[in-house]
């Protein structure tokens, strides 16, 4: 980089090969905006939340492929950068409703999660710092607790399926896991069942009413003039 | 004693009952196991690749939760790390020897690079082996109710036995088993297949292999009296108790027998509750229980 591109406060990175310079401070998904790339797959939340915007990128004389959200990592200089914009991912079909939450059912529609070598390359792959391996580890072993205890922050982005040398899917694993687990292992919520309950007695209906009939200066004020929860 | 214990997936699934029996005989000996805070498979697993390497990742890295649990006071000085499975004391067992070449050890490690190093001081144990240290007079001590009349043969298999390095006692005629049925009272019948192949994975997509293998290893003690067998093995276990079904259908003259872990016996004969026998799980083929209550054991 020349000196006159660190007084305009650039960086270099290549998009697919191609070199750009962006600003400092930007994060990936921005600094692929800045030059010219519009999205339309591959980005979501911009917040870090969704998981769509799953990248691999290496920094020049590093070896290293490395991976992060493409809304959350700012661009350094030397980086070579790529979008995925899906994870084609395994995901068998199931009927939750008809499922038991049986020491057996992870293994039944995720067999490969026996082929597990505890690399651990899953939990680095991991942008929100799972320890991915052991919830792999607790799902072969039917704990549907800990799995959905140590998957509970996952946001689905797909890079552990990414990188997994034994092609495992572990997000989608854990999410069968909590979906049993919500379901037929956890206490039921008493008072979300309270509030449905009132939804379908129609508790709600002439409020949800007037709102949809309400102008959209109407909706902006109250909006507005809404309680906020600090 | 305060002593690291690595359960392996078994011991939650399919061998629930060894683990609930085991963990109320080594109460009652004063033997407190503490389960690993962290652990993954003990890495019985196919390789992805052939250096012989890879496969030992697993293991190793359950040997360093050893190390950390020392270093964090949930046991004090105890590298001592046992095991109810066989196949997970094989395994881990021999990744330890493995690493016993420093190369390997530091190729390992660097893989590793998230996790401390291991530093190769853990001794893989199997609860037999505890049992024996613990001392068979102190067992005799907790014996309420000896299982007078009760004609056990005892069945290893090969895990706990062979290769002769990771091997806990001679691998052509063990007698490490028999010793501690004689001791809980049981009247100890001849096993000529004690040492013999269970036909392990084959279970998986040949059960006529196993289904022969079953009936051969459980013909002879049979025919010298035994009514029950103990095992130490969770697939042997599995093997011998699941695949009679299979067995009968090809050799009608087999007779049907059940099948317990030795640390089910223990919890008998030691006169603990009901609950820790492990009698009441839906894992048999052959229910044990009219045999033990037949004897009032049950």
């Amino acid at each position: 980089m020349s000196k006159s591109d660190v007084d305009e406060g650039k960086v270099r990175v290549y998009i697919m090969g191609r070199e750009y310079k962006v600003p400092f401070g930007l994060t990936i998904m921005k600094a692929m905006e800045y030059a010219g790339y519009r999205f339309i797959r591959g980005a979501g939340c911009r917040g870090g939340f969704c998981g769509s915007c799953a990248t691999v990128y290496r920094i020049e004389g590093d070896y290293k492929l490395r991976v992060a959200l493409a809304c959350q990592k700012t661009v350094e200089d030397g980086m070579y950068l790529t979008q995925l914009p899906f994870t084609p991912a395994n995901k068998p079909v199931y009927d939750v409703e008809k499922l038991s939450p049986s020491v057996n059912v992870l293994l039944e529609y995720y067999p490969e999660i026996a082929k597990c070598v505890s690399c651990n390359t899953c939990t680095k792959a991991c942008p929100q710092d799972l320890e991915v391996m052991d919830y792999v580890q607790a799902a072969l072993r039917g704990d549907l607790e800990e799995v959905s205890r140590l998957s509970f922050d996952c946001i689905g982005c797909g890079l552990c399926a990414m990188r997994c040398p034994t092609s495992i899917v572990p997000y989608n694993v854990a999410q069968l896991a909590r979906r049993l687990y919500g379901k037929y292992v956890m206490p039921r919520a008493k008072h979300v069942d309270d509030r449905v309950k009132e939804v379908e007695e129609g508790k709600f209906d002439e409020e949800m009413k007037n709102l949809m009939e309400a102008s959209l200066d109407v909706l902006k004020e109250r909006y507005t003039k809404r309680d906020i929860e600090k | 004693m305060r002593i690291p214990y690595f359960p392996g997936c078994a011991m939650k699934t399919t061998a629930k009952n060894c683990e609930v029996s085991a963990m109320a005989v080594a109460s009652k000996l004063g033997i407190e196991m503490v389960e690993l805070p962290r652990w993954n498979c003990c890495g019985v697993f196919p390789s992805l690749v052939n250096d012989d390497l890879m496969r030992h990742v697993a293991p190793i890295r359950n040997l360093i939760r050893v190390q950390e649990m020392n270093k964090s006071g949930i046991v004090e000085n105890e590298y001592r790390l046992v095991t109810l499975c066989s196949m997970c004391y094989h395994t881990l067992k021999e990744a330890n020897l493995f690493v016993k070449d420093k190369e390997k050890l530091t190729k390992i490690n660097t893989f590793m690079d998230r996790e401390e190093e291991y530093e190769g001081g853990v001794k893989v144990l199997s609860f037999l082996e505890l049992l024996k240290e613990v001392g068979y007079e102190k067992i005799a001590k907790e014996v309420k109710k000896p299982l007078k009349g009760l004609k056990v043969a005892p069945y290893y298999g090969c895990l706990l036995l062979r290769p002769r390095e990771i091997g806990i006692d001679d691998p052509e005629n063990p007698t490490i088993l028999e010793k501690l049925l004689e001791v809980l009272g049981a009247d100890v019948v001849d096993n000529p297949c004690k040492v013999q192949c269970c036909g392990s994975y084959h279970t998986v997509d040949k059960k006529s292999i196993v289904a022969k293998l079953t009936y051969d290893n459980l013909r002879y003690p049979i025919e010298n009296g035994a009514e029950i067998i103990a095992t130490c093995c969770p697939l042997c276990t599995f093997n011998l108790d699941s695949r009679q079904k299979e067995a009968k259908e090809l050799y009608r003259d087999l007779k049907e027998i059940p099948i317990v872990y030795y640390t089910q016996l223990m919890a008998i004969a030691f006169d603990l509750e009901k609950k820790f026998f492990g009698l009441d799980l839906d894992l048999y083929y052959k229910n044990p229980k009219p045999l033990l209550k037949a004897k009032n054991l049950y």
